[in-house]
C-alpha cells in the first residue's frame, strides 16, 4: 500500500518530524504570543467541526507512528535473533490486574458519589419493605460483583501465557459444579420469596374498615395528567370516554349522581399516614404514572382501568429537612414513552397533616360547573330549591354542607 | 447408521459437482449460496448497520449531554429534524427507536447469528455447506431488504417509527399519537416481517444443518459449544418470531383496515375513536413472547463464542461441559415463561406478576453455573491474550456485571421503582448489548483468518479492546444511579425536572465517553477492511484448535475439504492434556494414537477399547520398568 511506503521512506519519515516539530514550535511560538497580549477565546475553535476531525485525524496518526515504531522495533529484535520484544501476554496480563483495581476504586467512587444522589428514603409504608429489599439485594449482588470480578481479573493476570508451563487438564468435577447450582438457587429463594411476598403485600391489601382509602382518579393523556377527588362522597363517579366533549374532558357521566361532587385538582395533595387508592386511566395512549419517591408506578391503559394503594408517610415539610433541601418537592411523571411532549409530563404531590388536607380539599372547585350545567341540563346554582344536593355556592363553608347532602342522596339511592 | 450413509453420499456429489461449474461475479460474491460468503454477506452487512446504530446513538447522547447547546452541523446533514442545530423531540424518540431496532434485530440477531451460525456449523459438524444453501441466500437477501427498509424510513416526510422499539400500541398505531407512526411505522412492519421471515428461514436451516448433516463420528456431545448455542438459539428464533409476526400483523390491520386488536375506548383530543373491545395489553404479551426469548437469541451465541475462545487461548478444557450444555438448555426453556417480567406494571394481574417473578428469577441459575464454570476454565490455564481472548474475558466481565442487576429488575416489588428507568437502560446495555457485542468482536477476530484467510492486527486489536472496554463501562455504570433516582428512559431532555438537572454533568461524562468508544470502532473497521485485503496470510490453524474447521485448507474451497470430510473421534476440547506432547488434540485424531494421554472417561464405557488401553499401558509400564532396572 501507498501509505506505508511512504511511512516507511526515510526521507519522508524524517520530512514528517521536521514539520511536526515545527508545527509544535510555532504553534507554543503562538501561545506564548497569545499569553503575552491578552487570552485569546478559544471558544469558537474547540466548537468547530474541522477543529475535533483534525485532532482525530491527528490521534490516527499518533498511533499509526507508534504502530510503525513498535513493528520496527520487534523486526529488528527478529533480525537481531533477541527474544521477542514485547511480551504481550504480560502487557494484557498486566493491564487487566491494573483494570482491576482502578476498577474496584471506580466502583467504590460510583456508590458514594453517584450512589449519594439517587432517591432518597421511601415516603411510603410499602416502599420501605421495598427498599429493605433492594438493599439486601444490593449487598448480595455487591459480594457477588466484586468477588467474581477480583477473580476473573485475577486469574487473567496470574495464569497469563508462559512457554514454561502447560495448563492444568481440568474438565470437570460434579461435585464443585452441584455446589455452585445449589448455593445461587437457594439464595434466590430467598430472594423470590421475599419478593413475593412484597409483592403480595403491595397488591392484596386487606381494606381497614377504620381506615379507608381516598380515593383519587388519575387520566393521562398526551401530554397532561387529570387529578379526580372522590369529594365528599368519597366514591369517584362514572365516566365514560365516548362523551369526551371540549367543555367535558374527562368525559364525565352526570347521570350518575356520585359524579356530582367530583373535585379535579392541580396539584396532588394527600394527607400523611391514610392509604391512598390511585385509580388510574388513560384517554388516548399507554403512559405510565410514576411516583419515584412513593415506590409507586403502575402503567395508565386506555380501556383498562388499574389501581394502586399506598400510605404515604412523609410530609413535605419533614422531607425537606430530611433532605436538608428547602426545594424539596414530590411529584409523579409520565414513565412510558408518550409522544414528543413526554419529557414534560408531571406534576407536583403535596404530603400534608389531615387537618391541612382537610382544608385544602374542602376549597376544593367541583368538578361541575355551571356552564356545564346549563349544557347537560343539570339545574344550576340559581336553582337550588329543586336540587339541594347538586347545588355549587361559591362558598366554601355551604359548599361543604351539600357535599354532605350528596353524600346522603347517593347512599339512598 | 442412516445418517452417515445419506452423508457419503452428500460427499460424493458436492465432489463431484466441486471444479464443475464456473462461478461468475454474480453467483459468488452477490447472490452466493455458499455458506462462508454467506457468512462474511451477514457480518458485512451487520457491521455496516452496527455503525449506523452507533452514529444514531452518538446524535441523541449529544442531545442528553447538551440539552441547550445548538449545533449548527446537526442542521446541514439532517435538515428538518434538527432545525436550528437542536435534535427535535419526535426526532429524538424516532432516533432510540431506530438505535434500538437495529442493534437488536438487525446487528445482534442477524448480525452475530447470522455470521457465525452459517460460518460455523458446516466447518465445525463437517458438512460440505448448509441443508438448503438456496434458503441460506433467500435469507441473506430478505435480511439486506428489511435492511434497507428500514433504513429509508429516514428519508420520508413523517420520519422513521418513533413509539420505541418495543412499538407499543396506541402510540405505534395512531398517526395522530406521534409523527413516527404515519409511514415511517409501516416501513417498520414490513421491515420487520421481511426480517423475521430472514430468520426462520436462517433458523430452519441451522437446525436442519445440525440434525441431519454431522460428520461421522460427530455426535451430539461431541459438537462443540459454538455449535449448542446456535442450534438452541436458532430453536428460540423458529419458536418464538412468529408470534412476533403475528402480532406485527395484528397491528398492520389495526392501523390500516380498523380493526381493534389493540385499541379501545381511545380519544385523541376529543376525537372519540370507534375502536372498541382491543386491549394494548395484547400486543405486549405478543410481543415480549417473543422479546424475551430475543434476548438469548442476541446472548447464546455470544456465550458459545466466548466458551470456545476461552478454552482454545486459556489452553485448557472448557470447565463442566455437559454443565454448559444444560446450562443453555436451561435457558432456552425457561426464556419462553418469563416474558411477563418486561410488564410487571402495566396493570397486568398482579397474580402473574408473582409467578413471572419466580420464573425469571430461576433463569439466574443457569446464568450463574456458566459464568462460575468460565472462571474455572480461566483457573490455572496458560492464557494467551489475543484480541478474541480479550474480548471473549470482557463479555464475561459485562455479563457478571449486568446479569446481577437482573436480579434487581426480575424481583417484581423491586421493579415498580426501577420499571422504563435508566436502571433498566444500564442493565440491559451491558448484559446484552455489550456481552453480545463483545462475544461478536471476538468471534470476529478470531475467526477472521476463516473468512478472509489472513489475520487482522492484534495490536489494533489490543488498542480497540482496551478502549472500547474502559469507555462502555465508563458510559454505563453511572446510568445505574440515574435509574436509582428515578429517571425516566426516553426523555428528551433533562431541563423539564428539577431533581434530574444534577445529572446532566453526568450526561456528559457519558456521552464523551461513548464518542470515544465510537471513535475507537474505526480502529477496529480500519483493521477490518485493511485485513482483508493487506493482512498476515494465515496458517491453516493459526490458534492451535482442536476443532474442525481449522482442519480445511486456508482458501477457503467451496465444499470446504478438498478430500474426504475428516472423521471425528473425540470432543472438541482436549487441551493440554496430560501425556499429549502438543498442548491441542485435534478432534480428527483417533484414540489409538494419542495411548500415552489416553484417560479412562474418554471411552465412555467401551470395553474393548479400555482393554486394548489397559494393555497398552501394562506393555507400557513393563517397558519403562525394564528400562529403569537397565
Amino acid at each position: 500500500m501507498s501509505l506505508r511506503k511512504l511511512i516507511s521512506n526515510k526521507t519522508i519519515a524524517a520530512l514528517a518530524v521536521i514539520v511536526t516539530a515545527f508545527a509544535n514550535t510555532s504553534a507554543f511560538a503562538q501561545a506564548a504570543a497569545a499569553t503575552a497580549e491578552k487570552p485569546v477565546d478559544m471558544g469558537p475553535i474547540y466548537k468547530t467541526a474541522t477543529f475535533y476531525v483534525l485532532a482525530f485525524l491527528l490521534v490516527c496518526l499518533f498511533v499509526a507512528i507508534v504502530g510503525k515504531a513498535l513493528k520496527v522495533y520487534e523486526l529488528t529484535r527478529e533480525a537481531q535473533d533477541k527474544p521477542k520484544g514485547i511480551n504481550w501476554d504480560a502487557v494484557n496480563g498486566g493491564l487487566f490486574a491494573l483494570f482491576l483495581i482502578v476498577g474496584l476504586y471506580g466502583v467504590y467512587w460510583e456508590y458514594t458519589v453517584h450512589g449519594n444522589m439517587i432517591l432518597p428514603e421511601a415516603a411510603s409504608e410499602h416502599g420501605k419493605k421495598i427498599d429493605q429489599m433492594f438493599n439486601i439485594t444490593l449487598i448480595l449482588t455487591t459480594i457477588v460483583f466484586i468477588v467474581t470480578h477480583i477473580l476473573l481479573f485475577a486469574f487473567a493476570y496470574f495464569y497469563k501465557h508462559s512457554g514454561k508451563r502447560k495448563a492444568y487438564y481440568y474438565p470437570h468435577n460434579n461435585t464443585i459444579e452441584r455446589i455452585w447450582t445449589i448455593i445461587p438457587a437457594l439464595v434466590l429463594t430467598v430472594l423470590v420469596l421475599m419478593g413475593f411476598l412484597t409483592w403480595r403485600s403491595i397488591f392484596y391489601k386487606v381494606e381497614d374498615p377504620n381506615n379507608k382509602p381516598i380515593s383519587i382518579e388519575i387520566t393521562s393523556s398526551q401530554f397532561a395528567w387529570a387529578i379526580r377527588y372522590a369529594g365528599a362522597d368519597g366514591v369517584v363517579g362514572l365516566k365514560n370516554y365516548k362523551l369526551i366533549t371540549s367543555d367535558n374532558a374527562l368525559g364525565i357521566d352526570f347521570k350518575d349522581k356520585k359524579t356530582l361532587d367530583d373535585q379535579l385538582a392541580e396539584v396532588m395533595v394527600i394527607p400523611v399516614n391514610k392509604p391512598v387508592r390511585l385509580i388510574l386511566t388513560s384517554k388516548d395512549v399507554i403512559h405510565s404514572f410514576y411516583m419515584p419517591h412513593f415506590r409507586v408506578q403502575l402503567n395508565t391503559v386506555p380501556g383498562m382501568t388499574s389501581y394502586f394503594e399506598f400510605t404515604p408517610t412523609i410530609t413535605t415539610e419533614e422531607m425537606k429537612a430530611k433532605t436538608n433541601d428547602p426545594k424539596f418537592k414530590y411529584l409523579f411523571l409520565c414513565n412510558k414513552i408518550c409522544g414528543d411532549g413526554h419529557y414534560k409530563m408531571q406534576r407536583e404531590v403535596k404530603v400534608v397533616s389531615q387537618a391541612e388536607y382537610d382544608a385544602w380539599v374542602a376549597e376544593l372547585p367541583t368538578y361541575l360547573t355551571d356552564d356545564l350545567r346549563k349544557q347537560f341540563n343539570l339545574p344550576v346554582a340559581s336553582a337550588p330549591a329543586t336540587e339541594p344536593a347538586a347545588a355549587a355556592p361559591a362558598d366554601s363553608a355551604a359548599k361543604d354542607t351539600s357535599a354532605v347532602k350528596t353524600n346522603q342522596i347517593a347512599l339512598k339511592k | 447408521m442412516s445418517t452417515i450413509s445419506l452423508h457419503d453420499t452428500h460427499n460424493h456429489d458436492s465432489h463431484d459437482d466441486h471444479g464443475h461449474h464456473k462461478e461468475t461475479f454474480l453467483t459468488k460474491y452477490v447472490f452466493s449460496q455458499d455458506h462462508k460468503m454467506i457468512a462474511k454477506q451477514f457480518l458485512i452487512t451487520g457491521i455496516i448497520m452496527a455503525v449506523i446504530a452507533m452514529g444514531l446513538s452518538i446524535l441523541f447522547r449529544i442531545q442528553l449531554a447538551w440539552p441547550d447547546k445548538s449545533f449548527p452541523l446537526l442542521e446541514t446533514f439532517l435538515g428538518k429534524w434538527a432545525e436550528g442545530g437542536r435534535i427535535k423531540p419526535d426526532f429524538y424518540l424516532a432516533l432510540v427507536t431506530i438505535h434500538g431496532t437495529i442493534m437488536v434485530f438487525f446487528v445482534l440477531t442477524a448480525g452475530l447469528s447470522g455470521t457465525f451460525s452459517n460460518l460455523l456449523i458446516p466447518l465445525q459438524i463437517g458438512a460440505r455447506d448448509m441443508a438448503s444453501p438456496f434458503l441460506n441466500m433467500l435469507s441473506y437477501w430478505f435480511f439486506f431488504t428489511a435492511c434497507v427498509i428500514m433504513m429509508s424510513s429516514f428519508f420520508i416526510q413523517t420520519g422513521p417509527a418513533s413509539a420505541g422499539w418495543t412499538v407499543y400500541p396506541p402510540l405505534s398505531a395512531l398517526p395522530t399519537a406521534i409523527s413516527g407512526s404515519g409511514l415511517g411505522m409501516t416501513l417498520w412492519l414490513i421491515s420487520m416481517v421481511l426480517f423475521v421471515a430472514s430468520s426462520l428461514m436462517g433458523g430452519i436451516n441451522y437446525v436442519s444443518t445440525i440434525l441431519n448433516m454431522r460428520t461421522k463420528g460427530m455426535d451430539l456431545w461431541k459438537m462443540p459449544l459454538t455449535i449448542w448455542a446456535f442450534f438452541l438459539t436458532a430453536i428460540l428464533g423458529i419458536l418464538s418470531f412468529p408470534v412476533l409476526v403475528a402480532g406485527v400483523v395484528l397491528l398492520v390491520f389495526d392501523r390500516s383496515f380498523g380493526t381493534s386488536f389493540y385499541l379501545s375506548d381511545i380519544v385523541m383530543g376529543t376525537q372519540v375513536l370507534p375502536n372498541e373491545g382491543g386491549s394494548p395489553i395484547l400486543w405486549q404479551h405478543l410481543f415480549w413472547f417473543l422479546g424475551h426469548p430475543e434476548v438469548y437469541i442476541v446472548i447464546m451465541p455470544a456465550m458459545g463464542l466466548s466458551s470456545e475462545i476461552m478454552s482454545v487461548n486459556a489452553r485448557k478444557p472448557i470447565f463442566g461441559y455437559h454443565a454448559m450444555i444444560y446450562s443453555l438448555i436451561g435457558i432456552t426453556i425457561l426464556s419462553f415463561i418469563v416474558w411477563g417480567h418486561h410488564m410487571f406494571v402495566t396493570g397486568m394481574n398482579p397474580l402473574l406478576g408473582g409467578v413471572f417473578m419466580i420464573t425469571t428469577l430461576i433463569i439466574a441459575v443457569p446464568s450463574a453455573v456458566k459464568t462460575f464454570n468460565w472462571l474455572a476454565t480461566l483457573w490455572r490455564g496458560n492464557i494467551r491474550f489475543t484480541p478474541a481472548m480479550l474480548f471473549a474475558i470482557g463479555m464475561v466481565s459485562f455479563f457478571i456485571s449486568g446479569g446481577l442487576t437482573g436480579i434487581f429488575l426480575g424481583n417484581a416489588s423491586l421493579d415498580i421503582n426501577l420499571h422504563d428507568t435508566y436502571f433498566v437502560i444500564a442493565h440491559f446495555h451491558l448484559v446484552m448489548g455489550s456481552a453480545a457485542i463483545f462475544g461478536m468482536l471476538a468471534g470476529v477476530y478470531h475467526y477472521f483468518p476463516k473468512m478472509f484467510g489472513r489475520l487482522m492486527s492484534s495490536k489494533l486489536g489490543y488498542l480497540h479492546f482496551w478502549i472500547t472496554f474502559i469507555c462502555a463501562y465508563l458510559v454505563f455504570f453511572p446510568l445505574h444511579f440515574l435509574g436509582l433516582d428515578g429517571v425516566p428512559r426516553r426523555y428528551y431532555a433533562f431541563t423539564e425536572f428539577e431533581f434530574m438537572q444534577k445529572w446532566v454533568t453526568v450526561n456528559i461524562l457519558v456521552t464523551w465517553s461513548a464518542i470515544i468508544a465510537a471513535l475507537a470502532q474505526v480502529a477496529f473497521l480500519f483493521n477490518f477492511f485493511y485485513s482483508i485485503f493487506k493482512g498476515k496470510v494465515s496458517s491453516q490453524n493459526p490458534w492451535g484448535a482442536n476443532t474442525l474447521e481449522w482442519t480445511t485448507p486456508v482458501e477457503r474451497l467451496h465444499g470446504n475439504w478438498p478430500g474426504e470430510i475428516p472423521t471425528v473421534y473425540r470432543w472438541p476440547y482436549d487441551y493440554s492434556k496430560p501425556g499429549a506432547e502438543e498442548d491441542f488434540i485435534p478432534q480428527t485424531v483417533p484414540f489409538s494414537q494419542t495411548m500415552s494421554s489416553n484417560m479412562p472417561h474418554d471411552f465412555e464405557g467401551n470395553a474393548e477399547a479400555e482393554r486394548i488401553q489397559r494393555e497398552w499401558e501394562e506393555k507400557e509400564a513393563a517397558a519403562t520398568g525394564k528400562t529403569k532396572l537397565d
